[in-house]
């Protein structure tokens, strides 16, 4: 921090009043290995406000942002309307903390209790809490609650779920009591010892399935169905509820919040009322004062962590209450048939596409399976190699499915959004073309 | 006054047996420390329950607070009047707020329950 107007005298007085004799500000990191701390970040000693600021600027212009993008994997490239910025960072939201003190926070409340009946508007369902961080933790958190529903242990995931989700699912269940079996047939493995079993719809590889026979068959096994959703999608597909899902979760990045290397981002869970009390994380729900004026106040409190210490329903007391935000403003700006608009668009984009990729010599697509705005297709070369090289042309052209299965490596999952034009799509296949007959 | 014919537990249970039937309920005193009784998670039927370990969860609008089984045996009845009117727990603690009646498979344990006198002794050390 070498910008704090501190002398090396003012510095050296503090680390001595704390007990650091010569001064040695390190020794304030000691608890943390070596490696694992912050290194230097490369920039010289000496210079000024105005020569860091330009060595960054040239680092960050090294980035390309100019690329079209046919990347999705679990995150899209929506557009988002200026608005959500302009009222998502006005200071009154920017700053809040959380808001336990009711009296104080009605304006975040009322935006938390608004993004839940808007989650609830999308997915059918009857409740949903203040959001979790992000889609994966969503999943994790679900499981967590199936078991408290059925008290069983065993989940069986269906093979469409997103990997990346799934590899934070089993990274925060690691020390945990539960057996999970992956497969690509549910209704095989289902058994009366099953919690539960997660979906995902449109699934990793962007096909859409209608789970309502599934739904029926885990619940006469006495297992319960959690469900991740695009929430995007749910514009145009029977919703989550339709279909008899018991958890519906997700990731809500496609709501407005920007896409970027880590998040943040933004995980939503809506159940059926009979299970509001297995729910994990806050609800803010809407009541009267003694007045009998309407106000809005966290529920369901006595399951928290703040009151009930390691027996609480989950150890996330947090929410994503800005994220939530952007993505209560999203669905408020866009509203019912903007939601639509949306979804279609990105649909019949992506039609576009398959079909005219289907016709470029060397690529194989799968088309029978019904696909909402991403799917697969199959190159004659490995997937990583194409995309490389389709970068220098300007387009980050899919995910490389290798990256997460053995058997894929020639496989690419390209997305399609309502952003992409028609000239885009024609340049992109061109580009895809031109390099497969080379 | 405390009722004579009920036993009770530290974590303020009370219990009635007749013959190899029990009924749990909470004392006065529980409800009153509670606050306003929201919700009760009632034991599903036929579940079998432990001396002292938590069959139940009362939530007041102050807490979540685990209920323990004074006596062993399997559930055979559940007040589920309490669903919709979980605030008899507050007004009818020993009559209409009771919570679920068992069937006991070691009523020997009995022994270790206080009586009336004895719960009563047990309050008041808590004043202090």
């Amino acid at each position: 921090m070498s910008y704090i107007s501190n002398t090396q005298d003012d510095k050296l007085k503090m680390l001595q009043a704390i007990g650091i004799k010569d001064g040695d500000a390190e020794k304030l990191f000691k608890d943390i290995p070596k490696d694992l701390r912050a290194r230097s970040f490369n920039i010289q000693p000496g210079k000024n406000e105005y020569e860091v600021t330009q060595h960054v600027k040239g680092l960050a212009e090294k980035n390309n942002t100019r690329l079209i993008s046919f990347l999705g994997a679990g995150y899209y490239d929506h557009f988002i309307p200026a608005a959500i910025d302009a009222l998502a960072s006005r200071s009154e939201f920017y700053t809040a903390y959380t808001p336990y003190q009711s009296e104080a926070s009605q304006g975040t409340l009322q935006a938390i209790y608004e993004y839940q009946s808007a989650i609830c508007r999308l997915t059918g369902m009857d409740v949903a809490n203040a959001s979790l961080y992000d889609g994966g933790t969503a999943v994790f958190e679900a499981t967590m609650m199936a078991m408290r529903i059925t008290k069983k242990s065993k989940f069986l995931i269906d093979s469409g779920l997103n990997p990346i989700h799934k590899k934070i699912l089993y990274t925060h269940s690691d020390n945990l009591p539960v057996d999970f079996k992956e497969t690509s047939d549910v209704n095989k493995l289902l058994d009366d010892k099953t919690a539960a079993i997660i979906l995902q719809n449109p699934n990793f590889f962007g096909t859409i399935t209608d789970y309502t026979d599934i739904i029926k068959k885990a619940h006469n096994a006495g297992a319960v169905v959690i469900m991740s959703v695009y929430p995007l999608s749910l514009g145009i597909l029977k919703t989550p509820a339709e279909m008899g899902a018991d958890i519906v979760i997700g990731e809500c990045q496609s709501l407005g919040i920007p896409l970027s290397f880590g998040g943040p981002y933004l995980g939503f869970m809506a159940t059926k009322k009979e299970y509001v009390r297995k729910m994990p994380g806050r609800i803010a729900g809407v009541t009267t004062d003694a007045l009998g004026r309407r106000g809005f106040v966290l529920t369901l409190q006595t399951r928290e962590q703040h009151i009930r210490r390691e027996k609480a329903t989950s150890n996330i007391c947090s929410n994503q209450a800005l994220c939530a935000l952007r993505a209560l403003i999203y669905m408020c700006l866009l509203g019912k048939e903007g939601l639509k608009k949306v979804a279609q668009s990105s649909a019949v984009k992506a039609e576009y596409a398959k079909n005219i990729l289907s016709k470029i010599k060397g690529i194989k697509l799968e088309k029978t399976l019904p696909t909402f705005n991403e799917f697969v297709i199959e190159l004659p070369v490995k997937a990583d190699k194409i995309t490389q090289k389709m970068q220098d042309k300007g387009f980050i052209a899919g995910f490389p499915l290798g990256r997460f299965y053995d058997n894929m490596e020639k496989h690419l999952l390209v997305a399609v959004t309502e952003k992409h034009t028609k000239q885009q799509i024609d340049r992109y296949a061109k580009a895809l073309e031109l390099l497969l007959c080379n | 006054m405390l009722p004579e014919n009920l036993k009770y537990t530290k974590e303020h249970e009370w219990v009635k047996i007749d013959n190899d039937q029990a009924t749990f309920g909470i004392t006065e005193h529980a409800q009153s420390e509670m606050g306003d009784v929201t919700f009760v998670e009632l034991p599903e039927k036929e579940a079998s329950i432990e001396q002292s370990k938590a069959f139940s969860t009362i939530e007041s609008v102050k807490a979540a607070s685990e209920i323990y089984a004074p006596l062993s045996g399997s559930v055979t009845d559940t007040n589920e009047e309490l669903i919709n009117k979980p605030e008899l727990i507050n007004e009818s603690p020993y009559e209409k707020g009771w919570i679920c009646k068992i069937k006991l498979s070691n009523p020997a344990e009995a022994d270790k329950l206080m009586d009336a006198m004895a719960y009563q002794q047990y309050l008041e050390t808590l004043k202090k």
